[in-house]
């Protein structure tokens, strides 16, 4: 086993599903470099771990890891993970999606999963556009942007995934990139070791659809606006309000320790099935 | 009343003794969202399910609520869900992924009126073909329909013993006249209960295959979490479950999962016939039509008119064999039926031109009398 590939063996399904779908310069690969680093830091046992994911190219990863791996219906990765993490509480439920799938027709699920606080991490890859089928706009399209349904600019404003899921009750919510990748690594780690709905949104170049509609360059070009637009939270507070401007900030957002829907559903047997002895 | 009455005499509600039915089954996991006339399955689980400790949730949406169960089944849960006509149709998505991916599940469809928002109070059959053909592509269907209150029991228990059996979906399709008509029932002793208990491999974990093809065309199933690490997609796979395009492997794939299916029509077909034999004249029905063709029976009978019944328990897959067999040499069949016209086309495709079928239909809400029946069959004898 060659010495820089520690992962490759234990995480990926090496031999058999190799190469993938991902287009030269898609960012998806290194936020599946970031979980595989952040899992194995963890010493997560592999049987434990569910990906579950929903219809796009972020969701083709499961293909490639070697944990329990679904692949669902277009926008459900959240509902179907609902159901695997009620019925096995001992499942370590990660939904990968990305921001079609979550935002767009997951969008009724994901803000009930995170009002409901359900014990999911959900890692959701932001490349502004839905690549598999050919670079349409999707919620995060910037307004203005090109795509192939937004030919004369995107004239809708569009979410912000941290502040909605936030708002929506997720326990823990921060936002990445595949420039900032030992970043990434640190905050998805983060994400994994609690409970709750943890939402990881991570800015990744799409530059075969939304980078060429909109002059973006290569895939190089498109890394080097992930590292100058964006600045940490840190940064932004330290900045004045000019400069900031137009920056996407980086960072944990939210992180609370209320209780998971799990163990709040435990709770509520435990208390009913003791009333009924009584 | 808290859980299944074992060995009582009650009065119950058709979707009641669903819910129980389901409790006896053993389920481990609802997920649903109101709807009428089904509302009652969940609402009697909710109840339920917490004290010993089984799973309940009510989702954002049916969509939502399919899609739960399929995850909770794929990790090892007993599960069902319950709707009605509008949520059956947006867990046509869900089905046809269970389908696809053959995971086990019951699905509760008490019909109502359609289409769309319909008549949400009143019963209707309308959803007897969206069950076979609802949802797109080929793909397989298990559909039982109950006609009184201890057969919605004792089906919903065999929804979740065919389910495992045949690792697909099984829709339980009671009319809302079923689902909310109460009945004596007489529940079994526990002891009298067959539950088919969830499949396991025993293979060496590398060995494993999730589809793998047995003569059956079913194979055992691992549960995520159990060790045995698997893919599950919709998309079209290998006996691994991996996606693939080759041709042999497709093809592989859709015939196993139509065959299933075809090839075990002897177990999964269930009619119940009375009079067929002698009488030239046979009222063929299934759901809450039966009773009053059983009260039309009896009231021809005492003008000394014979006719008969055939009623198909299993409506889905449909009898094709027995209804070639034993309603081709009749005069007339009548096909009474709470909706303009689905099943009369399969008897129809079954009989040769000799053979009249009739059509009855009622689509206002109202159930099938027996008077109705009765004037029906005077008109074609």
């Amino acid at each position: 086993m060659p010495a820089r590939l520690p992962y490759a063996y234990k995480y990926l399904r090496a031999k058999k599903k190799f190469p993938h779908v991902w287009c030269p310069g898609c960012g998806i690969g290194i936020v599946m470099g970031s979980i595989i680093r952040a899992i194995d830091s963890l010493g997560w046992d592999l049987d434990d771990i569910l990906m579950v994911s929903g219809i796009g190219c972020t969701s083709r990863m499961p293909v490639y890891v070697d944990f329990n791996t679904l692949h669902t219906t277009h926008g459900r990765a959240l509902a179907f993970g609902t159901g695997a993490k009620m019925a096995n509480p001992k499942l370590k439920v990660l939904a990968v999606m990305g921001d079609g799938d979550s935002m767009a027709i997951g969008g009724n699920h994901i803000i009930h999963a995170a009002r409901r606080n359900m014990d999911i991490t959900a890692i959701i890859v932001n490349n502004n556009n839905y690549g598999m089928t050919g670079g349409q706009f999707s919620p995060t399209t910037p307004q203005g942007a090109k795509t192939s349904t937004t030919p004369y600019g995107m004239i809708e404003p569009d979410f912000d995934i941290c502040k909605l899921t936030a708002a929506a009750g997720a326990n823990f919510v921060a936002r990445g990139d595949v420039y900032h990748v030992v970043e990434l690594d640190g905050i998805i780690k983060k994400a994994l070791s609690g409970s709750g709905f943890r939402v990881v949104e991570a800015l990744a170049p799409c530059p075969t659809n939304f980078g060429r509609a909109n002059r973006q360059g290569d895939a190089v070009d498109m890394m080097k606006i992930l590292k100058n637009d964006t600045i940490s939270i840190a940064q932004s507070q330290k900045l004045p309000p000019e400069k900031a401007a137009g920056k996407i900030v980086r960072g944990i957002f939210e992180n609370r320790d209320e209780i998971g829907y799990t163990e709040r559903y435990q709770n509520l047997c435990d208390r009913v099935s003791s009333e009924v002895k009584k | 009343m808290s859980g299944v009455p074992w060995g009582e005499t009650k009065l119950v509600q058709g979707n009641e003794a669903v819910a129980l039915g389901a409790l006896a089954a053993g389920i481990d996991f609802f997920a649903g969202y109101p709807i009428t006339p089904s509302t009652e399955v969940a609402e009697i689980l909710a109840r339920e399910m917490p004290i010993i400790g089984k799973k309940w949730i009510q989702m954002e949406d049916e969509i939502a609520s399919i899609s739960a169960i399929i995850g909770g089944s794929l990790a090892g849960g007993r599960s069902m869900t319950a709707t009605s006509g509008p949520g059956f149709s947006l867990m046509q998505e869900g089905l046809g992924y269970a389908c696809m991916t053959e995971v086990p599940l019951v699905l509760v469809n008490v019909m109502r009126g359609g289409p769309s928002t319909g008549l949400p109070t009143q019963v209707a059959q309308g959803d007897v073909m969206q069950a076979r053909w609802g949802t797109h592509g080929d793909h397989p269907a298990i559909v039982l329909a109950p006609s009184d209150v201890k057969e919605c029991f004792e089906l919903t228990i065999k929804a979740f013993n065919l389910a495992e059996e045949f690792r697909t979906p099984v829709i339980l399709m009671p009319d809302e006249v079923i689902g909310h008509m109460r009945e004596k029932l007489t529940f079994p002793t526990q002891d009298e209960v067959c539950v088919t208990p969830p499949s396991a491999p025993d293979v060496p974990l590398e060995w494993y295959e999730h589809y793998h093809t047995s003569a059956t065309g079913v194979s055992p199933m691992a549960h995520f979490g159990s060790g045995y690490r698997f893919h599950v997609t919709g998309l079209t796979h290998d006996t691994h479950g991996f996606p693939t395009r080759k041709v042999d492997e497709v093809i592989s794939k859709m015939n196993r999962l139509k065959h299933k299916i075809t090839r075990r029509l002897d177990v999964l077909e269930n009619n119940i016939l009375h009079d067929v034999e002698e009488a030239k004249v046979v009222i063929f029905c299934y759901g809450s039509v039966y009773r009053s063709a059983l009260a039309a029976q009896e009231i021809l009978a005492k003008q000394g008119k014979k006719v008969g019944i055939f009623r198909p328990i299993t409506i889905w897959p449909f009898p094709d064999r027995t209804v070639k067999e034993k309603l081709d040499v009749k005069d007339v069949i009548l096909v009474p039926e709470l909706n303009q016209g689905q099943i009369i086309h399969e008897v129809e495709r079954l009989t040769s031109d000799s053979v009249r079928v009739v059509p009855l239909h009622r689509f206002d809400g109202y159930e099938i009398t027996p008077e109705q029946l009765v004037a029906a069959v005077l008109e074609v004898m």
